[in-house]
């Protein structure tokens, strides 16, 4: 059993998205008999060139995708190099790693309620600082630039590739390599930007191409912060897609390989981007200058950092006031009075959603779960450790889901559902899920199992135990803080899908998450408050759960705790 | 596995190689409560010699010879039904079970009275009344006790003790070697002892193999 659980964790991630992908390229070629599309041409293609603003929608999602990727790696890099030689801010760390949980939508809700002209920020500097008396009529949300988006976005990622860093530098010994080339009379940060950097770099590539990828392509973040007059490319093939007219499906399925085009070609400007650093970067290392604004660097990572996080925590303050608020005039800063109703209100239609979140999340969970503790006990027991090369290539294979685009294999893959006669919705948005859910779990856990000391198996093994035995009795009770934290990963990504649940869901799989982004286009602050803020707060108690019970259940075992 | 005397392992004709290079050979014959002692730096194979008995040996490995115990031919069991019990450098208690669930770990599923068995090892050893405690909580002394203790429970048929009080200091090595021992003889045990530390050699009587490694 165990030795095809990674043949079938390759299947499950690989086969639906070449599936989806595949079926996405036919009917943008005209061809999908089931709507009457029975040979190839190009007109989806003439249609979809015709549309007004498409360039723009190009042009931002191509944008979002390098900026945000380059101003959460700049950010998250300053930070780290700054800390270098000090003790790590362990308080920053900790500040950061809970918004990793935080989905997407929350945070974007958070931060559109804290930038708005009649936001959180507004109504602290107003009147005094910029004499407004009433909301400006400025377009700070939304803006045709898609700045709101990528600051969305980068509130998000930083703490995804810091946690991707902190990770990965274990490995490279970064104490002892600035020590050496602070004896050579480097100042620490600049020691940590020449002499680890570079070498952490490679660790931290793929998670770096998922955040370009995941920019590019992003729907929910969009829908709430990009712009509408045209909105990014992602959303506009959403919207063809969802179009009453059935044969706007072969200009949607078209543009969802634009899609693949805009983020293969981020990618690649971004990889060219790189080779332009790399150049450059040895021509500042080899000329040995010791000191390069140490000071305000060390500075300005921490300060970024810190805004990024305040801003996040901000908004969700801000979530947090206006579901509760009762009338609120614009310049106060506090509502005149606080109210239940906005919650009691909601509640009856909240249950249903928040059911099927749990039980989508749960599921998708636990099958990644058991797929991913296979994978890593045959592995184990194989004995076959991750060679250097090997590990490239599995690791890439599940960075797959994170890299290709969404929207671009989705689409394909619901007609390759419909075609094969899959109708149970629910078991759909589960596999769906799973297809992102599984990287995560797999990435949250490998580490802490590869590296666990095999001599505690070879033990259970000459007292008697059988392989299966010192899995179940030895291996798992003592892996269980890290296997609860992976679930509890797995619950804050499936929580978080918004694609993957409108789609194979049909729109009849109601989640937090789909209901909260539908809300966007209402704009009703107190009723966005009440559900941003439960969609923030179920990943939460995921969490909770993760670091409870070890500390319940080994309350009486000093040699677990911390571990 | 049992506790009918006399066991005895016979080492035949072994080689372990590594990408074709001899990394240690050896045959040898441990009787009933005797003890063979390797003596050799690290990287002389002690190690991957203990890894294959054990049947712990990576598939990188190539291994030729026979391992016998007790006339029964284990070469080919996987490392749970061979009967070879092993005593690691640190006593490695499970952190997640009880002093005594540790020892019950140990104990075959069909032993009848196990409760029993586990305050007898304990007070055995002196720590009669330990049995609740985290295995934390105990010295080092202590520990080492108890692995001594959950081993011999597992009623192995040989054991191999790979430099099981290196890390432990002087006076309480002494003592523990003694102890270990003295239970090993008296329950017939034959085993193989791999120390780098001359005095572990002497402490115990028995014949002395030095491996140079394969070079």
């Amino acid at each position: 059993m165990l030795r095809f659980a990674p043949a079938l964790i390759v299947t499950l991630l690989v086969g639906p998205i070449l599936a989806g992908l595949a079926m996405a390229l036919l009917p943008a070629f005209g061809y999908l008999p089931a709507l009457g599309g029975e040979r190839l041409s190009l007109e989806p293609w003439h249609e979809l060139f015709a549309q007004p603003g498409l360039a723009r929608s190009v042009a931002v999602s191509f944008a979002s995708g390098l900026v945000t990727a380059a101003v959460s790696l700049v950010v998250v890099l300053a930070f780290l190099a700054g800390v270098s030689g000090s003790r790590l801010d362990r308080w920053i760390q900790q500040l950061v790693t809970p918004l990793l949980s935080l989905p997407h939508a929350a945070a974007a809700f958070g931060l559109a309620f804290l930038i708005a002209p009649s936001g959180l920020v507004a109504r602290l500097l107003s009147p005094e600082l910029t004499g407004w008396e009433r909301p400006p009529d400025l377009l700070i949300v939304q803006d045709p630039w898609g700045l709101a988006l990528m600051l969305g976005l980068v509130i998000k990622e930083i703490p995804f590739l810091l946690l991707m860093c902190l990770a990965a530098l274990p490995q490279l010994d970064p104490g002892r390599h600035v020590a050496m080339a602070r004896s050579l009379g480097y100042r620490p940060t600049t020691a940590w930007l020449k002499v680890v950097a570079p070498a952490l770099y490679p660790l931290i590539r793929l998670p770096v191409y998922a955040v370009i990828a995941f920019a590019t392509s992003v729907v929910d973040v969009a829908i709430i912060l990009g712009p509408t007059l045209p909105p990014t490319l992602a959303v506009s093939i959403l919207d063809w897609y969802h179009d009453p007219d059935l044969s706007r499906r072969f200009m949607a399925s078209a543009g969802a390989v634009l899609q693949l085009g805009v983020t293969a070609s981020a990618l690649l400007t971004w990889w060219c981007l790189e080779r332009l650093v790399a150049r450059l970067g040895r021509h500042w290392l080899e000329r040995g200058s010791r000191s390069c604004a140490d000071r305000p660097l060390r500075l300005a990572g921490k300060s970024l950092i810190l805004l990024a996080a305040f801003a996040a925590f901000a908004g969700l303050a801000g979530l947090a006031l206006n579901s509760v608020a009762g009338f609120w005039r614009f310049p106060d800063a506090l509502p005149q009075g606080f109210t239940a109703v906005h919650w009691l209100r909601a509640l009856p239609s909240l249950t249903g959603p928040a059911t099927a979140t749990m039980i989508v999340a749960i599921c998708a969970t636990l099958v990644a779960l058991a797929l991913t503790l296979a994978a890593l006990e045959n592995e184990q027991r194989s004995d076959r450790h991750p060679a250097q090369g090997r590990l490239f290539s599995a690791l890439g294979l599940l960075y797959l889901p994170l890299i290709v685009p969404q929207i671009a294999f989705l689409f394909g893959l619901v007609v390759v559902m419909e075609t094969l006669g899959t109708r149970h919705r629910l078991g759909l948005v589960i596999f769906g899920h799973i297809l992102f859910v599984l990287p995560y779990v797999f990435l949250s856990l490998s580490e802490a199992y590869r590296r666990f000391d095999p001599r505690w198996s070879q033990l259970a093994l000459t007292l008697g135990s059988s392989p299966n035995g010192a899995f179940w009795r030895v291996r798992l009770p003592m892996l269980l803080a890290p296997l609860l934290t992976a679930a509890a990963v797995g619950l804050a990504v499936s929580i978080g899908q918004y694609l993957p649940t409108l789609l194979l869901g049909a729109g009849r799989i109601a989640t937090v998450t789909t209901e909260a982004v539908s809300l966007a286009a209402g704009g009703n602050r107190r009723v966005i408050g009440v559900w941003a803020l439960v969609q923030a707060s179920l990943p939460l108690i995921g969490f909770v759960i993760a670091i409870g019970i070890p500390r319940l259940l080994w309350a009486n075992r000093r040699g677990l705790q911390g571990a | 596995m049992n506790n009918q005397a006399p066991h005895s392992l016979e080492l035949r004709d072994i080689e372990i190689r590594l990408d074709g290079k001899l990394m240690v050979a050896l045959d040898a014959t441990v009787g009933p409560g005797e003890t063979l002692t390797l003596m050799g730096p690290s990287g002389s194979g002690k190690s991957t010699l203990l890894a294959f008995l054990a049947g712990f040996l990576p598939p990188a490995f190539e291994a030729r010879g026979r391992v016998v115990l007790s006339g029964h031919d284990i070469t080919e069991l996987p490392a749970e039904h061979r009967g070879i019990g092993l005593l690691f450098q640190d006593p490695l208690l499970f952190p997640h079970l009880s002093v005594a669930g540790n020892l019950r770990f140990g104990l075959p599923r069909c032993m009848s009275n196990r409760a029993e068995h586990i305050q007898r090892a304990l007070a055995d050893v002196g720590l009669a009344g330990y049995g609740e405690r985290d295995p934390a909580t105990l010295s080092g002394g202590q520990k080492a006790r108890v692995a001594l203790m959950r081993l011999l429970l597992s009623a192995p048929s040989a054991v191999l003790l790979d430099e099981p009080f290196s890390k432990l200091d002087t006076e309480l090595r002494d003592e523990m070697r003694r102890l270990a021992f003295s239970h090993l003889q008296a329950a017939g045990l034959p085993s193989l002892l791999v120390t780098h530390d001359r005095e572990d050699a002497n402490a115990v009587a028995g014949a002395v193999i030095e491996l140079s490694g394969g070079r």
